[in-house]
């Protein structure tokens, strides 16, 4: 059996040999599926990876908490609008939830920035020292500002590469530099490391910390005292983070009052959920990238079975004599298939290598990273394999059924 | 025991509603070693009896045993078995596989037996030899003449060593000289005791054979023996 399949196998890769025009053009529907396959889960797989990163980028195990309700509808409950998140309510968090290893809270809004005779829009947050450790914000040089510059409402002043690079000339040192936001003369006392973009897209590093009390005081104003944009908190471990979201939603709702009917006025979102709704985007286009190349190697297949269906009627003689020597059913059966799947992971190697090509091509002219992974080259070439045997039946069969003594007259 | 025994063959073939009988209720029996040559004009139904001798095609009634056993019911399976084990081919037109060489048309039969493949090498090559084409080996069909071509095609036909031989009009497509060799070929082949069976028209063919069966409108019209048989096998 083993000396039939592989003189088989060398039938097979004679004669499509011989037919190589033909051959290369029936498994171009096998090499465009799989290639693209390759390709596109590559390209996936490095934009995936690359959110991951942004997603660190947020922090470790973080929750934020945002006012209002943001359904997608649209609709909110007339709560009035005086009801936000406070200070107090980050501060009473922190106190009632042993889970939450620190709470923090930003404002944030775009003013202008003046240094020298540049100035540059940057969005200004100001935000509670504990939020730049929650954030994970580290230092390129300099140093955060403490509690006590929160509660002596001090000009000090934390600013983003760039910002540096948009108020600074090459060189300079913006520590000690004093910059003027919205006309309020503060003092840069750290210089924060560059985090890049963020999962959304934004540039993290467009930004200037100051303490919140002067924020809200001498920079961005406010409706009363102690209102803030979003809240943040974070865990130790990311198994606490589902308990601690539904600890965070039991004490806000006793804090704001709210009735068993009401909904929530404000939403939790963890890292995790972030990463998800970034993955949700990811598999959409998986999702798209799969039935792209499930028509091309539909397509492809078609191509074989035409092609093989093609072979067997040019063939016919030759079966004929095959059977009268001796050939069972199976063994005419097996030398299509075998044809058949040759074919078809010729095309699907060839495939794999335009794939790989492909996806080098796409980091290199446009930059976007890619993951080359074992498991889909693997997983395509079975693929390609399966494709042959299934499109190759039909054709394998006809031929095993034919009847000897008319194969062996045909003309 | 004879080789072949077949009592009362019909073959009836159905063209729309029409029933044509090819063959009518033919017995015949041959035994081991003989060289029997068949006669007839076309539509006789001799080619239907050569396929139904070489287990190509069964018989809608009757019974055929070759060599003990009783093929009118076998599988399709089975009687590829059994061509392959006891029957070898020549048919008219050579139907070598295009673009093959010699030695791998030879070797086709082998292909579908367990052996392995340094085996059917040698044994293909031995074939070829036996029939007088060594050294071309490694030609295509093509490369070859119609004489050659034929050779090979015999070469194919005993490489299995068959009990029986089926020739159909296997100097047709040949000019005398060739013709001369296939036969010479044959004969040889029948001594050794292979039992030859020959469909032919042309006369000078058939006086190879030892016995000569002429058949019209599917049954036998005259069976004779035309020379005696020096060489019968266990008579």
């Amino acid at each position: 059996m083993a000396a039939f399949v592989w003189l088989t196998i060398l039938t097979a890769l004679r004669i499509l040999g011989r037919n190589r025009l033909r051959a290369g053009l029936t498994m171009l529907g096998i090499i465009i599926g799989v290639g693209a396959v390759i390709a596109m889960v590559s390209i996936g797989e490095g934009a995936k990876s690359a959110v991951k990163k942004q997603i660190a980028t947020m922090g470790t195990n973080v929750i934020i908490i945002w006012p209002g309700v943001t359904t997608a509808s649209g609709v909110r409950s007339a709560q009035g609008g005086a009801v936000t998140l406070t200070v107090a309510d980050a501060l009473d968090l922190k106190k009632k939830i042993p889970l939450l290893s620190d709470t923090g809270w930003s404002k944030r809004d775009v003013r202008q920035v003046v240094y020298g005779n540049r100035n540059w829009n940057a969005p200004i947050n100001g935000i509670s020292p504990s939020y730049l450790t929650i954030r994970d914000w580290s230092f390129s040089s300099g140093g955060p500002f403490t509690q006590a510059d929160l509660e002596s409402a001090a000009r000090v002043a934390l600013v983003g590469q760039t910002v540096v690079e948009s108020l600074f000339e090459a060189g300079e040192e913006p520590v000690d530099a004093v910059i003027r936001i919205n006309n309020v003369p503060f003092r840069i006392i750290g210089v924060l490391s560059p985090k890049g973009q963020s999962a959304q897209g934004s540039d993290q590093d467009d930004i200037i910390f100051i303490p919140f009390t002067t924020a809200e005081r001498k920079v961005l104003g406010t409706l009363f005292l102690g209102s803030v944009g979003s809240v943040f908190a974070s865990t130790d471990r990311a198994d606490d983070l589902p308990e601690a979201v539904e600890q965070i939603r039991e004490v806000m709702r006793a804090r704001h009052r709210l009735q068993q009917e009401q909904p929530d006025d404000f939403t939790i979102r963890t890292q995790v959920d972030i990463g998800k709704i970034q993955e949700g985007t990811g598999h959409t286009l998986t999702i798209m990238l799969f039935a792209i190349a499930s028509v091309s190697l539909l397509v492809g297949g078609i191509g074989i079975m035409n092609i093989l269906l093609v072979s067997v009627t040019e063939r016919t003689r030759e079966i004929g004599v095959r059977m009268a020597v001796g050939a069972k059913r199976r063994h005419i059966v097996m030398q299509f298939l075998i044809e058949a799947m040759t074919l078809s992971l010729f095309g699907g190697a060839l495939g794999i290598v335009f794939g790989l090509v492909g996806a080098k091509l796409t980091t290199i002219i446009a930059g976007w990273p890619t993951i080359i992974s074992g498991d889909v080259i693997v997983i395509a070439f079975l693929f390609s394999l399966v494709v042959g045997l299934f499109f190759g039946l039909y054709p394998a069969n006809k031929a095993s059924r034919l009847n000897p003594i008319d194969a062996l007259r045909y003309e | 025991m004879p080789l072949i025994v077949c009592e009362d063959i019909w073959k009836i073939y159905r063209i729309g509603d029409v029933e044509v009988p090819a063959l009518r209720g033919l017995s015949l029996t041959i035994e081991q070693g003989e060289f029997v040559a068949i006669m007839g004009a076309s539509g006789s139904g001799k080619s239907t009896l050569m396929n139904i001798l070489g287990c190509l095609d069964q018989p809608t009634k009757g019974r055929y045993r070759l060599d003990g056993v009783e093929v009118e019911q076998l599988r399709h399976d089975r009687l590829a078995e059994i061509r392959n084990r006891q029957i070898g081919f020549v048919f008219q037109s050579f139907n070598l596989i295009p673009r093959t060489s010699a030695l791998e048309n030879a070797q086709l039969p082998l292909f579908y037996r367990g052996l392995s493949l340094k085996e059917q090498r040698a044994q293909a090559a031995a074939a070829i030899q036996r029939v007088g084409l060594s050294g071309r080996e490694h030609h295509y069909p093509t490369q070859l003449s119609g004489g050659q071509q034929q050779r090979v095609a015999i070469a194919r036909a005993l490489v299995t060593s068959p009990s029986l031989l089926l020739a159909d009009e296997p100097t047709g497509n040949l000019d005398t000289q060739s013709s001369r060799e296939i036969m010479t070929i044959l004969e040889g082949l029948n001594r050794e005791g292979i039992t030859v069976i020959l469909v032919t028209h042309e006369a000078d063919v058939a006086a190879y054979a030892s016995r000569e069966i002429t058949i019209k409108d599917g049954l036998i019209l005259s069976d004779r023996a035309t020379k005696a048989r020096s060489h019968e096998v266990g008579a």
